[in-house]
């Protein structure tokens, strides 16, 4: 997938680099540093989704001089979007790690070296060791107060956090503005949640940061994941800086502004989706669930709504119907997606989306089930909102904002006064593929759909 | 009984002290016993008969007060050094009639009475239960509402202080009144049967003996490099008067006696980072236990860690700054950071006491300070001799540096002084860590018994058993352990036992006892163990197990029946 294009695209940019970095000008020395090379490969930071520029690591599931297989894993990266098990392409001997647990590296530089054989894993150490001091990417020098504090980047782009808070006073460690003295259960609680070490300021003794310093930085310490879109209180008048998922967002959200984009909005009555969801709610069905299936039946009528403009100049079918919807987590924001929503019979599909909102909390997802959405939906109804509309996500076609259903005074056909529940949606399309007319008949044959929602659970 | 007159006052005092319930003596609830000292030692009143042959037994002894003793000899044995291995050495030697004499140059008791096992359970015992009371989930699913539970820090310090006096002070008086001489001073030996002692400043004496046993025990051990203040810098001595709870301290060693500290430590509310120069913690424990020690002792509590380097330099605090220790690579010995904390534990082992032993006056030479001697506790000359009437017991000699290995050991080499043959098998010496929940363990560990297994050609079998499994343990709501047993699938011998969980200190001698009068497995698992009781837990295991031999007989040690 595209992880894996990324991996071969990669290899050979740091295979020259490799050979730029072991320094030795003359021709024979090149030609042995390259037979080295293959008998001492890289890991490299592989990049898990189109997106990605950089990777945390968790942490190394393989220790130094552990055997490797082909497959086995290796080390668990921290992905804009979940955590992910990185495997090895080779066998060998795990001969050295570049980079600790807790740092980032950027996506396709070395963070281990794979050694063929046992032989070579001093070799490979002393060009580990060779590796950090030449590279600028991660300064042996910058100490961070243990392994397991959550470290900022250490890659070329200079550490945000340090440049940024400038006007904070950097915490007050003894040498060097560089170092985090924190104590062992502040260093726990800022890992359990989430805080950032550096951006805290240290009320212990020599400056050191203490427990009620990491909760104080959190302003409202909570453990349980919040369901909905609650987020933990923002430390006022500070500067915090963008977590990974974060950052992927407002990347997205800054791309999607060279797509032309327009909106058309629908009211649809929802009474009989309402009866439809009582009935079967207690078989684990959920409203969720209901529009997605809904949504997919309807763009089988309406392709061209399900493609997307890739390269601005030609249509991208999708071959299946993949409804992403949008989850507001602790700290961000992702979008499980429920493949082939249109085939999946609607209990199933209840049942998928559960253990993908599991998934998604506890930052577990694979890229393909955030990755590969064809349409988004996305709900702030259960706010109260009653209409919206939603940045369309890049690579997709349409987003369809869904309001909240309320009862609302109409006027029937029959010149009569009533009441029905009512919904606004407000659908966001890619002008360059979608127009007006295909977007309005889509919306019409989903009402329709909804208003009559016995096809909904074949 | 007739007596020579200048002995007469004191074998009548001695023997009517044997005879009465000795006033003075004091009285802990019956059936106290610790540290392998035994009834005497705290006074409780014996048998009539038992009295009677003690009485006779002092009264023979100290007949020759001051003449010369059997053969010529001043005493039939001196012990250099009154802890915790001289004196169960002394005790059983005045049971088989010797006439001894314990020379001591600091306090009775030594180290495990005054700055070891009976300290560290008081603070342990104060530690358990404030970590109880703090516990409110733990409170909570018991019914049980705890308000603010909180501590007097020098309350704590005294109740450890006042148990160690009130346990030196039983010893002293339990040796005196069975006949053992006090000596006082720096006991050193100047030739074969002859040693000489004397405080500093006093004029020496010189007394001889048929035979010497050396209890000089140990210190802490200091790396270099390290240096200590007694405040903020400090060993397991200054640790345990408690003088300060610090906010952040760092130990420096994760053996048992610094695992035993993070708990006393966390308990009182510092913080606490380990430093261990191996690549994990807990080395010397059986691996499984040691992971989920990890994860109920460690992981949950303000403890981190560093493993695989060692404290190159330890400054203590001064001026307002704070301790300073620089950390290197164990193996590559660069420098990879440095800690500051309010304090430093230097939990590293011990190093034996033997300077001024004066060994060199009979070749013999220490290796990196341990006597050496041989299975018998006999020292070993620098060709490889023994020594004849001498031997070395407890930490001095460095075999299992524990307090009832060291009375052990004594109690052997009493044995063999009087006539009989004794070899102490020290793999059914029990060890145990008192942290909450507590660690114990006899025998091999799972790795020690299968490389065992492997080069002498037996297969090895395992057997565990979950606290959670047990009704005691959950009725405490303290499910969280875990017992396991090594054993020989084709004879039932039981190779090693291992417990992590509530009492686990207590359990483990039934199976210390097993391996000691070689028990097999398929004939205590009849045995019967009352319910609901912790014992149970045992009780799994031996029944768990699967023995192949169809044999009679209840021990190893009898010779096959033909």
């Amino acid at each position: 997938m595209a992880g894996l294009l990324h991996l071969h695209s990669t290899l050979l940019p740091s295979a020259s680099a490799l050979r730029h970095r072991a320094g030795a000008p003359a021709p024979s020395s090149s030609r042995r540093c390259f037979r080295v090379e293959a008998k001492i490969r890289e890991i490299f930071m592989p990049a898990l989704s189109s997106t990605m520029t950089e990777g945390k690591i968790v942490s190394w599931t393989a220790a130094e001089g552990d055997r490797l297989s082909k497959g086995d894993p290796v080390v668990v990266v921290e992905s804009d979007k979940a955590d992910m098990d990185v495997e090895t392409f080779h066998d060998g001997f795990l001969a050295a790690v570049l980079v600790p647990a807790g740092e980032s590296a950027p996506v396709g530089s070395a963070i281990a070296l794979l050694a063929e054989s046992e032989e070579e894993i001093p070799a490979a150490q002393s060009k580990a060791a060779s590796f950090s001091s030449g590279a600028s990417s991660s300064p042996p020098a910058q100490e961070t107060a243990a392994p397991e504090a959550s470290a900022p980047p250490s890659s070329p782009p200079p550490p945000a956090p340090v440049a940024v808070s400038a006007p904070a006073p950097p915490s007050p460690a003894t040498q060097g503005g560089a170092r985090v003295v924190a104590s062992p259960y502040a260093k726990k609680l800022a890992k359990d949640l989430g805080v950032d070490l550096f951006s805290v300021t240290g009320s212990g003794p020599g400056g050191r940061i203490v427990a009620k310093d990491v909760e104080a930085a959190l302003a409202a310490p909570k453990k349980a994941a919040p369901v909905t879109a609650a987020r933990p209180d923002v430390p006022l008048g500070s500067t915090v800086p963008f977590t990974t998922m974060q950052g992927a967002v407002s990347k997205n959200m800054v791309e999607s502004l060279a797509v032309p984009t327009f909106r058309v909005g629908y009211t649809i009555t929802t009474d009989a989706l309402d009866q439809l969801y009582k009935k079967i709610k207690s078989k684990g069905v959920t409203m969720t669930a209901l529009l997605a299936k809904a949504t997919a039946m309807a763009l089988v009528q309406h392709p061209v709504v399900n493609s997307s403009c890739r390269d601005g100049k030609s249509f991208t079918y999708s071959s299946s119907i993949n409804i992403a919807v949008a989850v507001a987590i602790d700290g961000g924001l992702i979008t499980p997606v429920l493949q082939d929503a249109d085939k999946v019979d609607i209990y199933s599909l209840s049942r998928k989306w559960k253990e993908l909102v599991d998934k998604a909390r506890a930052k577990q997802l694979q890229p393909h089930e955030y990755n590969s959405g064809t349409f988004t939906l996305s709900n702030l109804g259960m706010f109260g909102v009653d209409r919206f509309d939603a940045i369309l996500p890049p690579g997709t076609g349409a987003i369809m904002a869904v309001g909240a259903s309320e009862p609302t005074v109409v006027g029937t056909k029959d010149g009569r006064i009533g009441i029905k529940n009512q919904m606004q949606v407000n659908v966001t399309a890619d002008h360059r593929v979608i127009y007006g007319a295909d977007l309005a008949a889509f919306l019409q044959t989903l009402s329709k759909i909804i208003e009559d929602p016995k096809d909904l659970t074949f | 009984m007739s007596l020579s007159a200048p002995s007469a006052a004191a074998a009548a005092a001695v023997a009517s002290g044997a005879a009465s319930s000795r006033p003075n003596a004091i009285r802990p609830a019956a059936g106290l016993r610790f540290c392998g000292l035994r009834r005497e030692a705290l006074g409780l009143r014996s048998s009539p008969q038992a009295v009677a042959a003690r009485r006779s037994v002092a009264a023979a002894a100290t007949a020759g007060n001051g003449a010369a003793g059997s053969g010529g000899f001043d005493y039939d044995l001196v012990i250099i050094g009154a802890g915790v291995g001289g004196h169960g050495a002394a005790l059983h030697a005045v049971e088989k009639g010797l006439k001894t004499a314990i020379i001591e140059g600091d306090v009775v008791g030594g180290t495990c009475v005054n700055r070891g096992c009976v300290p560290s359970k008081a603070l342990l015992a104060v530690s358990g239960r404030m970590r109880e009371l703090q516990d409110e989930h733990h409170m909570k699913s018991l019914g049980l509402q705890v308000s603010l539970p909180g501590y007097d820090r020098q309350a704590v310090a005294d109740h450890a202080n006042n148990l160690a006096s009130k346990i030196r002070s039983n010893l002293t008086n339990s040796m005196k009144a069975l006949g053992v001489d006090i000596l006082t001073g720096i006991g050193t030996i100047v030739g074969k049967q002859k040693v000489r002692y004397g405080k500093v400043g006093f004029p020496d004496n010189e007394i001889t003996a048929r035979n010497i046993i050396i209890a000089t025990g140990s210190i802490p051990f200091v790396p270099k490099g390290i240096e200590i203040d007694g405040k903020t810098v400090f060993t397991s001595d200054h640790a345990l008067k408690l003088e300060s709870v610090p906010d952040w301290i760092a130990i420096v060693g994760s053996g048992y006696i610094g695992l035993e500290f993070s708990d006393v430590y966390t308990a009182l509310g510092s913080e606490v980072t380990f430093v261990e120069a191996l690549d994990q913690l807990m080395p010397g424990f059986d691996p499984e236990i040691g992971k989920l020690a990890q994860r109920i002792l460690i992981n949950p509590r303000k403890i981190d860690y560093h493993t695989g380097v060692f404290a190159s330099k330890i400054t203590p605090a001064k001026d307002g700054k704070p301790v300073l220790i620089e950390l290197i690579d164990a193996k590559t010995k660069e420098h990879k950071e440095t800690l500051e904390v309010d304090a430093a534990l230097i939990a590293t082992g011990r190093a034996p006491f033997t300077k001024g032993l004066g060994l060199e006056n009979i070749n013999v030479v220490t290796q990196r300070g341990f006597v050496p001697v041989d299975d018998r506790m006999q020292v070993m000359d620098a060709d490889g001799n023994v020594v004849p009437n001498l031997y070395c017991i407890g930490d001095a000699n460095g075999k299992l540096m524990l307090a009832h290995a060291a009375s052990a050991q004594g109690i052997s080499v009493v044995e063999q002084i009087s006539g009989r043959d004794n070899i102490l098998n020290h793999l059914s010496i029990p060890a145990a860590c008192f942290t909450h929940p507590e660690i114990s363990m006899v025998g091999l560990t799972e790795p020690q018994a299968r490389e065992k297994a492997d080069k002498e050609g037996f297969e090895v079998s395992v057997v565990k058993t979950s606290f959670k499994a047990n009704t005691k343990a959950l009725a405490e709501n303290e499910g969280d352990g875990l017992a396991k047993m090594i054993y020989r699938p084709d004879t039932g011998e039981i190779l090693g036992v291992h417990i992590l969980g509530l009492h686990a200190a207590d359990l483990i001698h039934e199976a210390s006892n097993a391996i000691a009068l070689g028990t097999r497995v398929q004939d205590i698992k009849f045995a019967v163990h009352a319910h609901p009781t912790l014992s149970e837990v045992l009780d799994e295991l031996f029944k768990a197990a699967k023995v192949k031999a169809a044999g009679v007989s209840h021990s190893v040690n009898e010779p096959v029946a033909a």
